[in-house]
């Protein structure tokens, strides 16, 4: 699909349609101060992009430094716990920094490069954005600050470890929720201030144009592979294409390749929590047409539209907006929308892990978990595509909380067993000691 | 008396004549609650505001910074909301004559409908709409309707405008046009002083024949006496709403101060 840029002047008196890039969705709210720099990127990306010296050095990047191809792996043991089909899993997972989000980040360190801008800034939620952007900073010799909400600084205080030991300054946000939202307004506080130096790299398919543009395509690079592979291995094209949606970005890069192949279903996932009827991130299912953190979308508010809180046991996926192409591939029936809750995620989880030896991250395992209904309406034997976006290392501190009673008894056991051991040790010790000293 | 766009046009036009600058008072409904902000702003507009400034809070207000974020954080807490707020748009009109601007991000007034909203808000006695997140491109799914009330709609013309943009911003402004003074968020230290942002501000003089209104970072007298021989109007707004929280008599010693500064001498 392609993005309307219409020409400023008409924006001003044009029709209605065109106010949004995708149909009546996306758009440029931004305060007055960012406007310029809003402008000046959507002048350069479509400039960059174009450009053979720019598509190549980040493509060998994307080779020699993260890792890509990434694998595309035919799941094995996993069909027959799914109703069958042939499942095709896109193993972003073996990226370097462990998800899809580095192909966005040295997309948008490179773009910074040839803008001249001399620091970068980046919000994170459960903090893989943040890690993948340091990344990228540390690669190019760049200053970078995250901003990261207090709450979620204490949840995912390993990925602030892993930030700051990539040369980052994590910024811990404590107003409103303190969690990703509030720290993509601490992002855009900063940039209103700094914009004539910094470049802000939003890690997902949001914000004003043309962010959701150009994180769509330096994240298509998954969607354009996974094609190739899939017609390679098999000869055709597959019946469905799945991923998990919290933003967006992986779903969003896996989609635009198969967006014109109309026989080919798109689903994405998204995370219903502990269900729709409490707290949730479920913006397709539950979102009202907002104006958020610079675009016009799908937007999880109150009847007087102030935003509510999300959740979701899966931090990439806990946000209370969702891309605009989203939104527009959902009103126009192009892809659609399936909810899963934290416990199916977390049950997705162990059924990967076990039927094909990847623990994927919860995000993913939403995805995952989809399978069963897909399978289900398009029939034992169809072809289906799965994003495996990131890997699930991150994740084990939840999943150790909420999965496993059996294993969770099992560290238990453990616990007091190296525990009664080490007082046996220190018993014998001491004893050995007495007699020393006597 | 004229209401909407010309009332507020006629209030700069006395400021001029007095030989000052209008003061602005930026103040957010229900901080802290409530009676409490009409308690305020009622202290406020006695002590001799020219404009209100009226903040409908939003929950995610990500151009202003922490005293204002925290001003509607409060807000919220205490039950503000759209009717709310112009319910009290209502009250202060009963009392007072000075034109009134809401303040707001895109999403509360997007959400409350756009025609509701023109009517409403003009139905309230609210001369003017200031939407921080809505630039000209987007703003005439509100302004529209606004305008088609008499209401006017304040564009921002920000250090970093470009004179293309700045042509644009100006040519969907009424009222008056808001000059920021700094590449910040609000309530961000600003030099009143500074060369040049008084050239910034005669350039943008030159620009458009409406009033120019800075604001951003203005907390006392001596500053909006630096900045009143360079506009129609300065803005004052965190500072406002701190001294707001020492109580009505401290916010109306407040404004008396800034009052003193508008002078041109």
């Amino acid at each position: 699909m392609t993005a309307v840029h219409p020409e400023d002047d008409n924006l001003l008196r044009g029709p209605p349609e065109l106010l949004g890039e995708f149909g009546e969705f996306g758009g440029r709210y931004v305060a007055e101060t960012l406007m310029p720099a809003v402008e000046e990127l959507a002048r350069a990306w479509p400039q960059a992009w174009t450009d053979p010296a720019f598509v190549d050095e980040y493509r060998a990047i994307l080779r020699d430094y993260v890792g890509r191809p990434t694998p595309l792996t035919e799941a094995r043991r996993l069909p027959a716990a799914v109703g069958g089909g042939r499942i095709f899993l896109k193993r972003e997972d073996l990226n370097h920094t462990g998800a899809h989000k580095i192909n966005n980040c040295i997309g948008q360190v490179l773009l910074a490069r040839r803008l001249g801008k001399t620091r970068i800034i980046a919000e994170t939620g459960a903090g893989q954005h943040g890690v993948a952007t340091a990344t990228a900073c540390a690669y190019f010799g760049m200053p970078c600050t995250v901003y990261m909400g207090a709450e979620d600084v204490s949840r995912q205080a390993l990925n602030v470890v892993r930030m700051r030991l990539l040369g980052a300054e994590v910024r811990p946000v404590t107003s409103g929720s303190a969690t990703l939202k509030d720290a993509i307004n601490a992002a855009l506080r900063d940039w209103v201030a700094s914009v004539a130096d910094t470049h802000y790299v939003i890690g997902s398919v949001m914000g004003p144009d043309p962010y959701p543009l150009m994180v769509r395509e330096l994240q298509r690079v998954i969607g354009d592979e996974a094609r190739a592979q899939i017609l390679d291995r098999i000869g055709r094209l597959p019946d469905a294409a799945v991923a998990c949606v919290g933003g967006g970005s992986n779903a969003m890069g896996l989609f635009a390749a198969f967006v014109p192949d109309k026989a080919v279903q798109l689903f994405g996932v998204e995370a219903t929590g502990e269900g729709l009827q409490g707290r949730h991130a479920a913006t397709m299912a539950k979102g009202r047409i907002g104006v958020f953190h610079g675009m016009r979308s799908l937007v999880l508010q109150t009847d007087d539209g102030q935003l509510l809180e999300a959740h979701s046991i899966s931090a990439g996926l806990d946000y209370p907006g969702i891309g605009p192409e989203h939104a527009h591939l959902h009103a126009t029936g192009r892809a659609r929308y399936l909810g899963i809750s934290d416990r199916e995620a977390l049950a997705a989880t162990e059924l990967l892990a076990r039927t094909e030896g990847i623990i994927p991250a919860l995000e993913t395992a939403h995805a995952i978990a989809a399978l069963p209904a897909v399978i289900r309406e398009l029939g034992p034997e169809a072809v289906v595509l799965v994003n495996v976006s990131g890997r699930g290392d991150k994740d084990m501190h939840t999943v150790m909380t909420h999965l496993d009673p059996a294993t969770l008894s099992l560290i238990e056991e453990a616990e007091q067993g190296r525990k009664a051991a080490r007082a046996a040790h220190q018993a014998a010790a001491a004893s050995g000691e007495r007699k020393e000293g006597t | 008396m004229s209401a909407g766009v010309d009332r507020v046009t006629a209030a700069f036009a006395r400021a001029r004549a007095e030989d000052r600058a209008a003061l602005v008072g930026y103040l957010t409904g229900f901080d802290p609650d409530r009676a409490g902000s009409r308690e305020r702003i009622f202290a406020a507009c006695e002590a001799g505001l020219d404009v209100l400034e009226l903040g409908v809070p939003f929950s995610d207000p990500a151009a202003d910074g922490p005293t204002i974020q925290a001003a509607m954080t409060r807000a919220l807490a205490s039950g503000a909301s759209m009717a709310g707020s112009l319910a009290l748009a209502a009250e202060i009109r009963q009392r007072f004559e000075l034109p009134i601007v809401l303040f707001s991000y895109a999403n509360p007034l997007v959400s409350f409908g756009p025609e509701r909203l023109a009517r409403e808000t003009a139905e309230a006695g609210v001369d003017a709409l200031l939407v921080v997140d809505m630039p000209p491109e987007h703003a005439e799914v509100l302004r529209g309707p606004a305008s088609a009330r008499g209401l006017g709609w304040i564009g921002l013309v920000a250090p970093t405008t470009t004179p293309a943009r700045r042509a644009r911003v100006l040519a969907a402004s009424s009222g008056f046009v808001y000059a920021v003074s700094l590449t910040g968020v609000t309530g961000a230290p600003l030099d009143a002083s500074d060369a040049g942002l008084h050239a910034g501000l005669a350039t943008l003089r030159g620009a458009s024949s409406l009033p120019i209104v800075v604001g951003f970072g203005v907390r006392k007298a001596e500053d909006v006496r630096a900045l009143a021989r360079h506009a129609d109007g300065v803005v004052v707004g965190s500072a406002l709403v701190e001294a707001g929280q020492r109580g009505p008599a401290a916010l109306g010693e407040l404004v008396a101060a800034l009052r003193g500064g508008t002078r041109r001498v």
